[in-house]
């Protein structure tokens, strides 16, 4: 019986379109466009200046309070503006646009591509390093690393890390290219983050669909009995923090706590091997793997993409805009984001770029509830979905608040199998937004 | 290019499934237990059927456009399908002018004037039915032979259904049980659905077949089919173990009357049973419980369709008791 957790969740269609599709580097784009606020946390302090040149790797935003991250120039330029942009969240916030010269890296940094396996560094060594680098969480929430790692910020002791493996998310390759072609370093990466955490257990949560992954990870953790490969059965939403912990150790995370209460942190892939190169390599996190894919985009692909590139320029490389684009999509079907155009740029949130074609994009006709329940057994928090939207409707906030509301991680399982077409998770969105308004008034 | 890109919340996909395919789905998994009944009645139950699905349509449209004036739902196959139930739960031969009422009551009361579909409180097509046998009792129960007068639409010569017969007999006194079941149709006459009764709930093979039908394409879950039936079965053998001569046995009562239909097609109706797993099963178990009682002790020789209307009204509270675990509480 392959793990997995119990209650709720579906499967959807995976349209792992360029799952055998391996990491390219793209040439650099002519621009790019670095947002400042691309973590959770306080945004950065702009530290150059305009028509300064920059190289790539160089400090270019500093982390000045506790949460928060440092950014670095992605390429070698010119800083042409510093000004407010359109991100992908469809705010306009702080960015640094540099006109792209050339790759020129700053000083200390080993771009050679050989594997590091030692690590010289001491604990407090390694978390600098890795404050230093902006590393933030790479599977979506973009929390700052260095203060997830750092032991002395909890009252509970780390017993146990696990690896996000899962990416369930349907369409997007990212994780599981980088399991297959950066194997040994994500296993000196997770080495690393338990040695920080003063820790010997690590488990790799991998779903079945990704077997190649999951034998290759195997083989590299045969001589590290601390370290564990965990097979998962495939289910939406596995990689969901609070379901992979479940799904692995059955402990849940209660409301409102973290998994550091129950002595788990848990890392994605990507955030691992960020910490691999900033550790061993000294290679701020300027980069990331991102998923370019859609049923009609001509050749559907993986990058290792700068921050601050246009979505277009992806695109380009990918084999261009189809003609019969609906809607982008900045992440996965399941819980990405809309956007509105393909000028929004690359951040260290982006896991992957889906373009939908129109037939797809456009939602269903809303019909009335015919209460087949299946939004309730869907929902892996053990919600109600069609009770919140009502409750929502009516702005009954107080009632939606006691229905717990504020559990919903928004993984849109309700509104993908409603037979109704109701627009489920939208309404407890607008519901969350009330309760949080309601506890700022 | 840029005005034809969408922008809508997550999640950017959808389940093909949709209401009208779930109905459609309801509607497939009774096409066995309904070629049975043509097959057992002919050309009445034919007749039965086509009348009551086209007049619940024509109700339902005609209501939306010139009462409520609302886009019609007439497409999503509800009203079909409750035309089709009403059907199953009516004996063969009964008077068109009868079959159109119990449609007006089935959609113009239950169904509609609660709101329309998933608004309504009690199955639509049970109301329709004990509508009709509260006011027709007579008609209700002139349950016409088997496989006699198939061909024509004269009055069919009635009989009685095994669980009317067996009340009425226990009633007169000084018989027991195992002489009565001698002069009842056989288990495999009861199993396949050569028995009298209203048409669509004699044939339990037909019924069951549909049933995992509805199962399989996860139209409906298990919980109200299993704990209704399982709770008949332990009310009925304590009852029967008591008192063997006067209480049939379990099998005796799954097979006759509506409880297939009930358990599969009726009970489990989505939008007139609970919403949690749990609430399902008290729902189920309820039903259960309330048909045995009447059966045994009521003025009607059989309680599906009470017992199912009784436990609608208790889904609002349920409901409100009954609530999935929240995850990590």
């Amino acid at each position: 019986m392959l793990k997995t957790f119990p209650k709720g969740g579906l499967h959807i269609p995976d349209n792992k379109l360029s799952e055998e599709s391996p990491i390219k580097t793209i040439p650099l784009p002519k621009i790019v466009q670095i947002p400042i606020a691309q973590h959770i946390g306080t945004p950065p302090e702009i530290i150059v200046k305009r028509r300064v040149r920059v190289r790539t790797g160089q400090l270019i935003a500093k982390a000045t309070s506790m949460i928060s991250a440092n950014i670095h120039s992605p390429v070698t330029g010119m800083v042409m503006k510093i000004d407010n942009f359109t991100d992908a969240s469809g705010y306009k916030k702080p960015a640094i646009v540099v006109k792209v010269e050339e790759d020129e890296w700053v000083d200390g940094v080993d771009t050679d591509k050989s594997l590091n396996e030692n690590i010289d560094y001491s604990k407090e060594e390694i978390l600098s390093k890795i404050k230093d680098a902006g590393i933030v969480g790479l599977g979506g929430a973009t929390f700052p690393s260095h203060v997830k790692l750092n032991v002395d910020n909890y009252s509970t002791k780390p017993e146990l890390l696990i690896i996000n493996g899962v990416e369930c998310e349907p369409f997007l390759t990212a994780d599981h290219r980088l399991m297959l072609e950066k194997p040994k370093e994500l296993i000196v990466g997770i080495k690393i983050i338990l040695k920080v955490l003063g820790i010997k257990k690590a488990v790799i949560g991998i779903e079945n669909n990704k077997p190649d992954a999951i034998d290759i990870l195997e083989k590299e953790v045969k001589t590290d009995p601390g370290i564990e490969v965990s097979a998962l059965k495939v289910k939406y939403p596995q990689g969901a923090e609070k379901q992979l912990i479940k799904a692995i150790t059955g402990k849940e995370v209660p409301f409102g706590k973290f998994p550091i209460d129950l002595g788990i942190i848990v890392y994605n892939v990507g955030t691992v091997f960020a910490i691999y190169e900033a550790v061993q390599k000294n290679i701020p996190l300027i980069k990331r793997v991102v998923t370019v894919t859609g049923k009609s985009i001509p050749d559907p692909s993986n990058f290792w993409v700068r921050l601050g590139t246009p979505v277009q320029h992806l695109l380009d490389m990918a084999g261009g805009i189809p003609e019969d684009t609906g809607k982008i999509i900045n992440g996965g079907p399941m819980m990405g984001k809309a956007v509105k155009d393909f000028s929004i740029p690359v951040t260290k949130g982006t896991s992957g770029i889906l373009l939908m074609p129109q037939r797809d994009s456009i939602r269903g006709e809303v019909q009335a509830c015919i209460r087949c329940s299946k939004c309730i057994d869907v929902c892996p928090m053990g919600l109600e979905p069609y009770l919140l939207m009502n409750l929502t409707e009516k702005v009954l906030i107080d009632r939606a608040k006691k229905e717990d509301i504020m559990m919903c991680i928004e993984c849109g399982s309700c509104s993908y199998i409603c037979p109704s077409n109701r627009p489920l998770l939208d309404y407890i969105r607008l519901g969350k937004a009330a309760v949080k308004n309601e506890l700022n008034s | 290019m840029d005005s034809k890109i969408i922008i809508s919340g997550s999640p950017h996909v959808h389940t093909n499934e949709s209401v009208k395919k779930m109905m459609y789905k309801v509607i497939y998994a009774l096409i066995p237990a309904l070629l049975i009944s043509f097959y057992v009645f002919g050309l009445s139950a034919l007749i039965l059927t086509v009348i009551a699905i086209a007049s619940c349509m024509i109700f339902e449209y005609l209501i939306q456009k010139y009462l409520m004036k609302i886009p019609t739902t007439i497409n999503d196959g509800s009203a079909a399908l409750t035309g089709l139930l009403l059907a199953f739960n009516l004996p063969a031969g009964l008077p068109v002018w009868m079959i159109i009422t119990g449609s007006l009551v089935a959609i113009g009361i239950a169904k509609l004037s609660f709101g329309g579909l998933g608004s309504n409180i009690f199955n639509p097509a049970l109301v329709g039915r004990v509508f009709l046998l509260i006011s027709f009792p007579v008609q209700m129960t002139n349950w016409p032979k088997v496989f006699e007068n198939r061909l024509s639409i004269a009055d069919a010569v009635s009989g009685a259904t095994p669980l009317g017969y067996m009340k009425e007999a226990l009633r007169d006194g000084n018989i027991t049980i195992d002489e009565i079941m001698n002069k009842l149709p056989s288990y495999y006459d009861m199993l396949l659905g050569f028995i009298g009764g209203s048409i669509g709930e004699i044939s339990v093979i037909a019924l069951v077949l549909g049933g995992i039908y509805l199962l399989w394409k996860k139209v409906i879950t298990w919980h109200i089919p299993v704990s209704m039936i399982l709770s008949i079965v332990i009310f009925s053998t304590i009852m029967w173990s008591i008192d063997p001569l006067h209480y049939a046995n379990p099998g005796f009562h799954l097979m006759t009357g509506g409880i297939m239909l009930g358990a599969f097609f009726m009970a489990t109706d989505l939008v007139t049973s609970p919403m949690d797993n749990k609430g399902k099963l008290i729902f189920g178990a309820g039903i259960g419980l309330i048909t045995m009682l009447i059966r045994y002790w009521g003025a009607y020789p059989e309680g599906v369709s009470f017992a199912i209307l009784i436990m609608n009204a208790f889904v609002p509270l349920i409901d409100k008791l009954l609530k999935p675990k929240r995850f990590g509480a």
